[in-house]
């Protein structure tokens, strides 16, 4: 019954149509990554003018917090890729729990990161006239600073609201336990929390012994 | 054609309803997942805004009728030919092909009923035309000066008008040729028909998957630049700002890195149609099907790897600036393999000169013309003479505009019965088809010369002898319009008053001929089945019979 429930225009039958959407998110998150491709290109580039601005000014991030946020995201991929083995074996109240805790546990690094933002903002670290680092090339470690973590921030609340959503739906039984969604949207956390990883040592890591 | 006539053809009654008449109130067009609505809302808004473009680019010709500025100031001027460029390239030429054709025509040639996200495809076309509108909007509104490059630092640091607004539009509009494509790429994968194997897919569709995959690998890449401009503009953020070890040359690099490989989105499914057409017109299998192929896939690929000859003259270094030239000159190779298998494909053909075959004409002689002065732009000594000259501009407007523009009018009087299930008027279109191929030639190749004369591109006040140049232009442009105009004056005739069309009045061989016109809903009368190569137009081992021609339905009907 639940296959029927599931099945939508044009799939023949389900299992095509799981694929399909497995293979359009793997579509999809090759697009994220040469989307963060620009980024990381630029900070390369700019790593490579300018290495001793970047130790400089990597110095200065709050590793503390980075790490902190790193060992949560973390445990929510944990946690996701058990939601989703979980609906997949029909553990319907397992699923619900874990969608809840990964939900958390990305509202939590949310609030953290907010919190490291604002110890950022009282050192004075926004780019600006009164800059507090030399050379004047820290700005540009600290330019690329706001604008990755933002991003990244941006897919993370995205990826919040998804997964309450998908919380929601199954929870309410309007969509059966099986559907492809749990995988799409696993993937698409997944991939939020590779780029963290990639960011916290792009950011964090250097400039420290 | 009765040897094409496969059993999944129609049967003998008419099928009750088709998508035209399956459900006629605008909400049911407004929240339709049917690809070939899509197709059709999308004709419909990128027509609407490519007359937009065309009004600006009208003023900056007028106002280029003499050397000294007397029509518009100097900031109008730069945000007319702004605007131009912005909507040409992003909410026209991009979207031109694939969104319309694309859209409407993949799931047909394979077979398929729909596309694989059929609700993602709905949401595609509100992206674009959201971020369209918002971004002619914000145009003129407040306006933009940048040009559709929005290079740093002026679009950052010095210019006026509402640039970062201007941006977040085309931001927005890119996230809609990202899920077009990872639509299109899903579709042929996954649900072409019985038999349809890779190598037996029609040209067209290898050209859509082939800008498919450009468009997921640039797109993204546009998007980030974008957001870096916003971010400096807006949040004080230093990303190109030199002042601050910033380099405005990373922000070039990352541009073309999109838009160059954008060229060929506008370009291959261009190539695309013309296979389709060339095949039909001259009753004749395309010449070296698996070469057209594989030269599609290599421009998809080189194109790539060629967009550093757009700073030639920006700082880049000699050693890069030879690389990127020598691979510009490589892109050329697969290109001049499609324009030799086109013209081999007609030799000993039985050519009929129908709108669509004369518009494919125009295509080769000007996407010829185009590819050819382009490799005058890929030599580094030549492009230093060239570069932001009217030689450039001419160069690119033989490719999208006498390329592109061409091969898409092309494909929808091509496709006109099959879309609509009505004739256009043949004569109306061969007049606009002559037409646009003369007033184009008019605009263009005096831009050329005077180009290669040293008229720069951008100037609002010229030297005195470039005026004969830019009056032959101006006239030209004006010719153009016509023949613009021409077809949406006729086929919107055609809609009401045109000859029913029968299934197949070509008689063309691809699998969305075998259907009803205009389709059902689901496409097809039953799953298709294929068991042939494409281009079934004679026997594989023997040209077509020279002595006995078989003329297409078309021709025998016509009083």
């Amino acid at each position: 019954m639940s296959d029927v429930a599931l099945l939508r225009e044009p799939w023949p039958n389900l299992e095509r149509q799981r694929y399909a959407a497995s293979f359009g998110i793997w579509t999809f998150l090759a697009t994220e990554l040469l989307f963060f491709g620009g980024l990381f290109l630029s900070y390369a580039v700019y790593r490579s003018l300018h290495p001793e601005a970047f130790r400089v000014a990597s110095h200065e991030t709050a590793i503390a917090y980075g790490t902190t946020n790193t060992l949560i995201l973390l445990t929510s991929s944990l946690i996701m890729t058990i939601a989703e083995r979980a609906a997949v074996e029909g553990l319907r109240r397992l699923t619900i729990t874990c969608l809840l805790v990964t939900a958390a546990l990305g509202t939590a690094f949310l609030v953290v990161k907010g919190f490291e933002y604002a110890e950022d903002i009282s050192k004075g670290l926004l780019p600006g006239p009164d800059f507090p680092l030399r050379p004047a090339s820290t700005q540009l470690f600290w330019g690329l600073y706001w604008i990755m973590t933002g991003v990244h921030a941006i897919h993370l609340t995205v990826g919040i609201g998804v997964v309450l959503v998908l919380t929601a739906l199954i929870s309410r039984a309007t969509i059966p336990l099986q559907t492809p969604a749990s995988e799409v949207i696993s993937l698409y956390w997944h991939l939020v929390d590779v780029i963290w990883v990639t960011l916290y040592a792009l950011l964090y890591l250097p400039g420290r012994k | 054609m009765t040897d094409i006539t496969a059993d999944f053809a129609p049967a003998t009654a008419p099928a009750p309803t088709n998508y035209l008449n399956d459900g006629t109130t605008l909400w049911s067009w407004l929240t339709t997942t049917d690809h070939k609505r899509i197709g059709i809302l999308y004709a419909l808004s990128i027509t609407f805004f490519f007359f937009i473009g065309g009004i600006a680019i009208g003023i900056v010709r007028l106002e280029l009728l003499t050397p000294q500025a007397d029509v518009v100031g100097a900031e109008a001027y730069n945000r007319l030919f702004s605007l131009h460029g912005i909507i040409m390239v992003w909410f026209f030429l991009v979207p031109s092909i694939p969104a319309t054709l694309g859209n409407f025509l993949l799931p047909m040639m394979i077979g398929a009923p729909d596309v694989a996200f059929p609700r993602l495809n709905l949401l595609s076309w509100y992206l674009y035309v959201g971020g369209a509108l918002f971004t002619v909007y914000v145009i003129l509104a407040g306006g933009v000066d940048t040009g559709w490059t929005f290079y740093t630092p002026l679009s950052t640091n010095y210019a006026t008008g509402h640039v970062a607004a201007a941006a977040s539009g085309v931001f927005v509009a890119g996230f809609s040729t990202i899920a077009t494509g990872v639509n299109f790429v899903a579709t042929t994968h996954m649900l072409r028909a019985p038999g349809m194997t890779w190598f037996r897919l029609p040209l067209f569709v290898w050209a859509i998957y082939a800008v498919s995959l450009v468009m997921l690998l640039s797109t993204p890449v546009l998007a980030m630049t974008l957001l870096l401009i916003i971010a400096e503009r807006v949040f004080g953020m230093p990303v190109f700002d030199p002042a601050r070890g910033g380099d405005p040359v990373l922000f070039q690099h990352l541009f073309w890195f999109y838009s160059h490989p954008a060229v060929y989105i506008m370009i291959l499914p261009a190539m695309g149609v013309a296979s389709e057409l060339f095949t039909c017109f001259a009753r004749r299998r395309v010449f070296g099907y698996t070469f057209m192929v594989y030269s599609l896939l290599g421009i998809a690929v080189i194109g790539f790897m060629v967009w550093g000859h757009h700073m030639f003259v920006a700082g880049q270094s000699p050693l890069a600036s030879l690389v990127f030239s020598f691979l510009s000159f490589i892109v050329a190779v697969p290109s001049a393999i499609k324009v030799f298998n086109w013209t081999a494909t007609l030799y000993r053909g039985q050519i009929t000169f129908e709108a669509p075959m004369l518009y494919a004409m125009g295509f080769l002689a000007l996407f010829t013309l185009g590819g050819l002065t382009g490799l005058h732009l890929a030599s580094v000594p030549l492009d230093i003479h060239l570069h932001d000259t009217y030689f450039v501009i001419a160069h690119f407007h033989f490719i999208m505009v006498g390329g592109t523009v061409s091969a898409f009018l092309g494909g929808i009087h091509f496709w006109w019965p099959k879309i609509t299930g009505r004739m256009y008027p043949e004569s109306w279109a061969r007049f606009a088809a002559i037409t646009m191929f003369l007033g184009f030639l008019t605009t263009f190749l005096p831009q050329y010369v005077m180009g290669y004369g040293g008229m720069p591109r951008r100037y609002q006040i010229y030297l005195p002898e470039f005026q004969i140049y830019h009056v032959m232009s101006s006239v030209g442009a004006l010719i153009l319009a016509v023949a613009y105009i021409l077809p949406l004056l006729y086929l919107g005739w055609s809609l009401l008053h045109g000859r029913r069309a029968g299934d197949n009045p070509w008689g063309a061989s691809g699998l969305e001929w075998q259907t009803s016109s205009p389709p059902p809903k689901e496409n097809f009368h039953g799953t298709p089945r294929v068991e042939h190569a494409p281009y079934l137009y004679h026997e594989e081992t023997t040209g077509p019979d020279v002595d006995r021609r078989v003329p297409s339905q078309a021709r025998e009907e016509r009083p």
